[in-house]
């Protein structure tokens, strides 16, 4: 496997050519066409809040920086909005991509100091494995519990209850169906 | 005609109105909607995110449901929309994720049922001409941004039914209830939901760009086709922001005269009755 030294403004970073490979291989996407227009990042709000537009992660990616992309804040705040895809000139699907490296990034358990989207999901996905259906008013609970964060939307969390939004009874069972899906998928939760 | 019904887990709860407004709506157009027997989370964004398998696995399984039920799938939910049909995309047009699919959900794939986002149903099946017939008491003066979100149209080959950059069905459907759609760029830019629990200071910059970008515009209220964005643009709304977010189906509901209608908007977070007291609509 080649390896090298990349010295970018964020310091020095191991190169691994395995990486780009691995990563075009299981997001399907065609990445050594990105030539760097940006239109993806112009048209991405919730990166701005990362540490790397759409199209950097696509570079860096190129260079086979892995560590760097998959620990990354960049990817946990990719919301799936296709809008990178749908403007890409050469049809790349970036939204495939980011996937790629949440699934990636997850299943090594990687995660950017702070970062919560990695437990939320993984709570998100045991309340399907649970009870086949998701209840809102546990997950969030839970993710507050969770996150020590249990005060942050009270407010909020009272306002849904009252209006019959948050029921505390779920209509939910245990199903066979979905367990079987999640034995057959390796599936975490 | 009838059709299979996929309401979703958040229509059982934060997106409570949407359900009862859609089902209440299908009926005053003559459309049967029979809830799925059995149906499941469709895996929304989190499977997607951590497992490539789960997220085929878990929308198949609920294609599949369909399929013994015979009938096509109506959808409210744009994310749960987004997942099934995507799914459904895949196996229909790929023989390797057909085979993944239908191992990890345990079913024989045929492709005989379609699935539809119900704005989709609205639009192509009914028809805003008779949409427009059965309006008893026209919007008229209420002007709208139409907020169609980022899930419900894209990707192009996966929901062909509206144009992907600038979709116009929304706009149609607020005209045709007598409404004044408006003009404006936010249309299907993402709102956030997705990080409104882990990182809800990034979304109340999105959700506060929308609303104002919405105002700028000229516009009394907006509306909405997804149970995610309508919670996350009220729940993340900057904190003086009092601008109303209606379901599509709510105004639909509204201009149909059904009596139901403001025991739906009672669970808004915003209330929406001052507005609608001002163009003569509460009551």
């Amino acid at each position: 496997m080649a390896t090298a030294t990349l010295h970018l403004p964020a310091g020095a970073i191991t190169v691994d050519a395995a990486f780009r490979e691995e990563v075009a291989r299981l997001s399907g996407q065609p990445l050594e066409l990105c030539f760097q227009c940006q239109k993806c990042a112009s048209g991405c709000y919730p990166t701005q809040e990362g540490d790397y537009t759409p199209n950097e992660i696509m570079r860096l990616i190129q260079y086979g920086a892995r560590d760097a992309v998959l620990r990354s804040r960049t990817i946990w705040l990719c919301t799936s909005c296709e809008t990178c895809g749908l403007r890409c000139p050469n049809g790349i699907r970036i939204a495939e991509v980011m996937d790629t490296l949440k699934q990636m990034a997850a299943a090594r358990g990687i995660a950017p100091a702070g970062e919560t989207g990695p437990l939320f999901h993984n709570l998100f996905l045991s309340e399907i494995r649970a009870a086949g259906r998701v209840h809102e008013t546990m997950l969030m609970l839970k993710y507050k519990l969770k996150t020590g964060n249990l005060f942050a939307d009270m407010k909020l969390g009272w306002q849904l209850f009252r209006r019959g939004k948050l029921p505390l009874v779920p209509r939910l069972k245990k199903d066979p169906a979905v367990r079987r899906i999640f034995e057959r998928a390796g599936g975490q939760g | 005609m009838q059709y299979s019904y996929y309401p979703g887990c958040s229509l059982e709860a934060t997106g409570v109105e949407y359900n009862l407004s859609t089902r209440a709506v299908a009926g005053a157009l003559g459309l049967e909607l029979v809830e799925l027997p059995g149906w499941t989370c469709c895996g929304s964004s989190s499977a997607h995110a951590v497992n490539k398998d789960l997220a085929l696995g878990l929308a198949a399984h609920n294609i599949a449901l369909a399929q013994e039920q015979g009938r096509d799938l109506v959808v409210p939910c744009s994310a749960c929309y987004t997942r099934l049909s995507k799914a459904d995309h895949e196996m229909r047009h790929d023989p390797e994720e057909r085979a993944r699919g239908e191992m990890l959900a345990g079913f024989s794939y045929t492709g005989e049922i379609q699935i539809y986002s119900f704005l989709e149903v609205v639009r192509v099946q009914v028809g805003m001409e008779r949409v427009a017939q059965t309006v008893r008491r026209p919007l008229t003066g209420l002007k709208l941004a139409c907020y169609y979100g980022c899930l419900l149209v894209r990707p192009p080959e996966v929901r062909p039914f509206d144009r992907a950059e600038d979709p116009t069905s929304l706009d149609e459907l607020a005209a045709a209830l007598g409404a004044e759609p408006v003009p404006w760029c936010y249309k299907t830019t993402c709102c956030g939901a997705g990080l409104s629990l882990t990182r809800p200071e990034v979304v109340e910059q999105l959700v506060a760009r929308l609303l104002s970008a919405a105002r700028e515009a000229g516009a009394d209220a907006l509306v909405s086709a997804c149970p995610l964005c309508q919670n996350n643009l009220e729940m993340r709304r900057p904190a003086q922001e009092d601008i109303p977010v209606f379901y599509f189906t709510e105004l639909m509901g509204l201009a149909f005269g059904l009596g139901e209608a403001p025991g739906w908007l009672k669970k808004h977070l915003v209330d929406p009755f001052p507005l609608l007291q001002r163009f003569s609509l509460a009551g």
